[in-house]
């Protein structure tokens, strides 16, 4: 079984297996959306405390839930590229942070627009909103440290590095910004009323997330082998390839 | 179905710019990312056989 | 190893007594910073007194990272860093003296010059006592983790403002709990939990970031 895995990490099968992937992955992301959006907006009822406002939420938590995942997922990756020098794995974190960046800027904007009229401020300085923004603020370091290193080596393996400081230090941040919450104002506002949420509501969430999945996973997959052709384009299977496309 | 009429729908009780706003915002980042990613995805191509070409020459 | 420490350590103290203007300039930007706040907020001594403990926090960040942008440029320019690397001596030696070697340069400096700020602001002297404890440490983290981002960031176009890009994201917990100590002790409650946080975020960042900033190290010289 070992090889099949090892076969799919040549850059080369790995682009073929992604080529055939990536339309499942972008198809399912569509119908899922269309069906997360229905539930959302014709099956979800109105909430009786937040109004029609809350509809917002069944985005907002999907892109924080992806902000984060992601993030994970580029820390993984980027553990596997050091310690193995596995060249995909080192494209695969790189393929994943600008949409990683783009959920995390989705959850900030969506957060503010539901939090002006819950609470309203557009902003409020919680541990949840706050950590976000320093997230935002790690994925853009992090693109802008990969644009900056023109030596490809070089640039893969700083990025990692500085991917995995992150991953050691988002958990302290996080904590360090509920306790300096908790000592300042005592604006603590549960975000989710968990037990008074409909189990529609959390349906249509869950449909959006794995839209969300989906989405991430297409998007990922087309830049990997945007990725892999530029790095590949000395390699005799890309010249083939470029005479039949 | 909850909509009285298209109308209800948009004004969603009164927060429809908060509800639009979001969800505007998520389909033109998705949309934006979408045609950035296609219209890389040609440039790299178009660059890699034009580089080969001139090795070729 | 505890000789090579010390030779490291020793060399860039050297250094900077030759080149006084280069630390100098940290100094004077930390207090700058500090004193252009009255003058933006107003000098209302009640305001003042409230804003002290985060304004001397930022600042000191912001000066520790115009400082540290320099922590391996002349040594990668003029070839030094490279041959310190092929040496025997273990690089994680090499990276934790020279962060050690920017704390003893700008860190101590910066813990004597906060006392006369936080009195520009009116704070009260046992106020100013946790202060310097919390600057006293507070400060290596900032020179332990903006290490690795010296060394993330050595020898490229516009490195210091990369720099500053990379690591105040991972300043903020050394903000909070320490800006946090300063402020308990001003609302009269003790700053003690705040420190002994502080000390834990210190201790960690000791074990951790000498060993990032040498593989950030030796990744950027390959």
């Amino acid at each position: 079984m070992a090889f099949s895995i090892y076969k799919y990490a040549s850059p080369m099968t790995f682009y073929g297996l992604a080529g055939k992937l990536i339309p499942w992955f972008a198809w399912g992301a569509g119908i899922l959306t269309v069906l997360g959006l229905y539930i959302a907006f014709f099956m979800a009822p109105t909430d009786f405390q937040q109004g029609e406002a809350y509809r917002v939420i069944f985005i907002h938590v999907p892109a924080a839930w992806m902000s984060m995942f992601i993030y994970i997922i580029m820390a993984f990756w980027s553990a596997v590229g050091l310690a193995w020098n596995t060249r995909l794995s080192f494209m695969m974190s790189r393929a994943l942070a600008p949409t990683g960046a783009v959920f995390a800027f989705l959850s900030l904007w969506t957060g503010a627009l539901w939090g002006k009229p819950m609470w309203g401020a557009w902003w409020v300085w919680d541990a949840r909103l706050t950590s976000s923004l320093i997230l935002f603020f790690l994925y853009v370091g992090i693109m802008a440290l990969w644009s900056a290193i023109d030596d490809r080596r070089r640039s893969d393996r700083a990025g990692a590095l500085l991917i995995l400081v992150g991953a050691i230090n988002v958990p302290i941040i996080y904590f360090s910004v509920k306790w300096w919450n908790t000592l300042h104002q005592g604006a603590s506002v549960s975000l989710m009323k968990s037990p008074s949420m409909a189990s529609i509501m959390l349906i249509g969430m869950l449909v959006l997330a794995i839209a969300a999945w989906f989405y991430a996973i297409a998007t990922a997959l087309t830049r990997v082998r945007g990725i892999i052709l530029e790095r590949e384009r000395q390699t005799e299977w890309v010249k083939e390839l470029l005479e039949k496309i | 179905m909850q909509w009285a009429s298209w109308s209800a729908f948009w004004d969603m009780g009164g927060y429809g710019l908060y509800v639009w706003g979001s969800y505007g915002a998520l389909f033109f980042l998705i949309l934006a990312e979408t045609f950035f990613l296609v219209r890389g995805r040609k440039r790299t191509l178009q660059r890699i056989r034009r580089m080969k070409n001139w090795e070729q020459q | 190893m505890l000789h090579f420490l010390l030779t490291v350590i020793r060399r860039d103290l050297l250094l900077a007594a030759r080149r006084k203007g280069d630390w100098l300039t940290s100094q004077f930007f930390f207090i700058m910073v500090v004193s252009m706040f009255p003058l933006g907020i107003g000098p209302e001594p009640e305001m003042l007194r409230r804003v002290a403990p985060g304004v001397m926090w930022v600042a000191a960040l912001l000066a520790s990272l115009l400082s540290l942008s320099r922590l391996f440029a002349e040594d990668y320019r003029d070839g030094s860093l490279e041959q310190m690397l092929l040496s025997p001596e273990p690089p994680v030696l090499l990276a934790l003296g020279k962060a050690l070697a920017h704390w003893l340069i700008y860190g101590i400096p910066l813990l004597l010059i906060a006392p006369v700020l936080g009195l520009q602001f009116g704070l009260p002297a046992d106020v100013i006592g946790v202060l310097m404890l919390s600057l006293l440490i507070g400060t290596p983290v900032l020179s332990l983790l903006g290490g690795v981002g010296a060394a993330l960031t050595l020898g490229l176009r516009g490195g210091g403002v990369l720099l500053t890009l990379l690591i105040l994201p991972l300043y903020v917990p050394a903000l909070i709990f320490g800006a946090g100590a300063v402020d308990s002790a001003l609302a009269g409650l003790g700053p003690e939990a705040n420190l002994s946080l502080l000390a834990a975020f210190a201790v960690l960042t000791l074990m951790v970031a000498p060993w990032v900033a040498a593989s950030a190290l030796k990744i950027s010289i390959e």
